[in-house]
């Protein structure tokens, strides 16, 4: 028995399969585009083309559009499944999840292999992957591009946390003719702090603390938060999955 | 009450009294008796009913004048107090319209500054409130008490005696037995109904004009509801979930939707939709009548109270009555007081009661409903 993951997030959609016996089969990320239900359909044809069939087996859904999701058994959601599937990649059970999201940030904190406390923040994009694209967009990069420039960079902030005003800030910043590589920086800075101030006020303290979503494979970023939070920050290639693995996990866990 | 109706009807009929009354309050104006409208909790409704007026509640709860308010008051103000003035300035709601006088208290700053506008266009009184609880504050409190009776006096034209307000401290006090006995049969794992329709009688008996008729019809519904659990009708076992923090009603009720809809069961609510207003009786033999009322309002644990320990009396008391596994609290955007002491409640909970709790921070929009369910499924899944 393959046990699979959906991870329906708002701007990539995910997919993971498990073995019986715990071995990451398969994974997979597209992006979402406008329809969450499409994204949905179009995993299931890439699972089933990789020989993996959602409906024979146990299929639970998570992210944000979890919902859309026809074959899913079951909806699990994204909170339980980042620890999940973060507390599995990393072999711990005791520390903080950092997921930096495209429409949210959550701070998770588990201890016993099970989720104690979480925070997300509220109605607003600073601080999430979307305020990271749209910044990257102002830069005429993508947020890959952002997080390499930003590595050459340094000297400025923005103040704004709203997204909307730091766009303008930015706009102003390139006007004047301030180097990308300091805008890059600067707008790195700028989620790194917001995170860690939601990161500070859920008191995580010490202990194991990692970094999973799409924005794990960021190196400047986790050194900026390791920096701030003044502790190690730690991430895994596969740590964007962590949601999806997570799922898998959820369904495991049902059935035995 | 019609008690031969199965118990979901019931409940209807609770969920349906504000609207219902909106018609009996313009019978009773139309035979004379007085109305007198408030926003809160520490309103001393006995004053008013021995003055023979009847009372309502204002506090609104939808979100559809808050443009209208915004044109007199700043955007980032609590939606509670945004959509009152609008519904006051409006005229959109008949219970204001009816209302001879608003009895306002100077709570939250606010309320207290939205009341002086409102002062422009309405009969307002405003009480001032103290700030803490302390024995030296008590004396001030009920000279406010006594002056609202002074003006209640010559405003309507009548006497109030002291028979009159210990009758009325009497009749509240029946009523506010008869909601505590009504609410505790959450008490019960699993639960025998859902938080929701506990919540339309809590909340629909507040606008039932017909007061001494509350406790005989709130024992009926107690004993029918005791009678079925008896007889096996009951919620199977769900994480059973307290709701803390500002007043809910209305578009806010998502909160409840959000947990019982996701796996939970709301058993108590420690806010003043529910418990908090409940809670305390009025000493009935107190020499001082009004000494005794005035104490027993300004007990109420409220976060415009510095420091507030009755609010971790009172929730502290509940979680352990209601066997709770988990507290949720529901802050109002831009209420400071409540939401800065979130931070106190959690440490509260988590750490001397030793169970999770989560806060929300909601407005009157139905915006972050898909947000809100998130979370607190969320929160539901770990105390799985
Ligand atoms: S929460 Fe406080 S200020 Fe608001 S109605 Fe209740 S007692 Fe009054
Ligand atoms: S919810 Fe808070 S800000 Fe709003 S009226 Fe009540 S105490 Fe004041």
């Amino acid at each position: 028995m393959n046990y699979i993951g959906i991870d329906i997030g708002s701007t990539t959609a995910k997919t993971a399969v498990l073995s019986e016996d715990g071995t990451l089969l398969f994974r997979k990320v597209i992006p979402t585009g406008w329809s969450s239900k499409e994204a949905s359909q179009n995993l299931k044809e890439l699972l089933e083309a990789n020989g993996f069939s959602p409906e024979a087996c146990p299929c639970v859904a998570t992210g944000y559009g979890r919902v859309s999701v026809p074959y899913a058994k079951r909806q699990v959601t994204e909170i339980t499944c980042h620890a999940r599937g973060a507390m599995w990649l990393h072999e711990f059970s005791e520390g903080t999840i950092i997921d930096i999201g495209g429409q949210d940030t959550k701070i998770i904190q588990v201890a016993g292999g099970t989720v104690q406390n979480f925070l997300m923040n509220d109605k607003c994009s600073a601080g999430t992957g979307r305020f990271l694209e749209v910044m990257a967009r102002a830069l005429e990069t993508d947020t890959a591009g952002l997080c390499e420039l930003s590595a050459k960079g340094g000297g400025v902030t923005i103040s704004s946390m709203c997204t909307v005003f730091a766009e303008t800030e930015i706009i102003s910043l390139v006007g004047r003719g301030e180097k990308r590589e300091n805008i890059a920086y600067a707008v790195l800075d700028s989620i790194a702090d917001k995170v860690a101030a939601q990161a500070k006020k859920m008191r995580i303290g010490e202990g194991f603390l990692c970094l999973t979503g799409g924005l794990c494979e960021c190196e400047e970023l986790k050194a900026s938060l390791a920096d701030k939070l003044g502790q190690e920050v730690i991430s895994h290639p596969d740590g964007r999955f962590a949601g999806a693995i997570g799922a898998a996990l959820s369904g495991m866990k049902r059935r035995r | 009450m019609n008690l031969v109706q199965e118990l979901p009807e019931v409940f209807e009929t609770f969920a349906e009294q504000r609207r219902n009354s909106f018609l009996t309050v313009k019978k009773i104006k139309e035979q004379g008796i007085p109305v007198v409208g408030s926003y809160c909790t520490y309103f001393p409704t006995e004053i008013a009913m021995a003055a023979g007026a009847a009372t309502v509640s204002l506090c609104s709860t939808s979100d559809e004048t808050i443009s209208a308010a915004e044109e007199d008051l700043p955007k980032n103000l609590c939606p509670l107090i945004k959509s009152s003035y609008g519904f006051a300035k409006t005229d959109k709601c008949p219970f204001f319209y009816f209302s001879d006088v608003v009895v306002g208290e100077s709570t939250c700053d606010g309320k207290k500054k939205m009341y002086e506008l409102m002062g422009e266009f309405k009969n307002v009184f405003i009480m001032e409130l103290p700030n803490s609880q302390r024995d030296a504050v008590l004396p001030m409190w009920k000279d406010e008490i006594l002056r609202l009776k002074a003006y209640l006096e010559e405003l309507f034209g009548v006497e109030i005696t002291e028979e009159k307000v210990r009758e009325a401290v009497k009749l509240n006090n029946d009523i506010r037995r008869a909601m505590k006995n009504f609410y505790s049969v959450m008490q019960h794992e699993p639960a025998p109904i859902k938080g929701g329709d506990l919540f339309k009688v809590l909340y629909g008996t507040g606008f039932n004009f017909n007061r001494k008729q509350i406790p005989a019809d709130l024992a009926a519904l107690t004993e029918k509801i005791e009678k079925e659990y008896a007889d096996g009708k009951m919620l199977d076992s769900r994480p059973r979930i307290l709701i803390t923090g500002c007043p809910i009603g209305g578009v806010t009720e998502k909160v409840i939707r959000a947990v019982e809809d996701n796996g939970g069961v709301v058993v108590a609510f420690e806010n003043c939709s529910g418990a908090k207003s409940q809670d305390r009786l009025v000493d009935e033999e107190a020499e001082d009548i009004y000494e005794a009322i005035a104490r027993r309002y300004l007990d109420i644990g409220c976060s415009v109270m510095t420091p507030n320990p009755n609010r971790l009396e009172l929730m502290g008391r509940l979680i352990d009555e209601y066997q709770v596994d988990g507290v949720v609290e529901m802050t109002l955007q831009a209420c400071h007081t409540y939401n800065i002491e979130s931070s106190t409640i959690r440490k509260y909970v988590t750490t001397e009661k030793n169970i999770p709790y989560m806060s929300v921070e909601t407005d009157y929009s139905q915006q972050d409903v898909g947000q809100l369910n998130t979370r607190i499924t969320a929160f539901l899944e770990m105390l799985e």
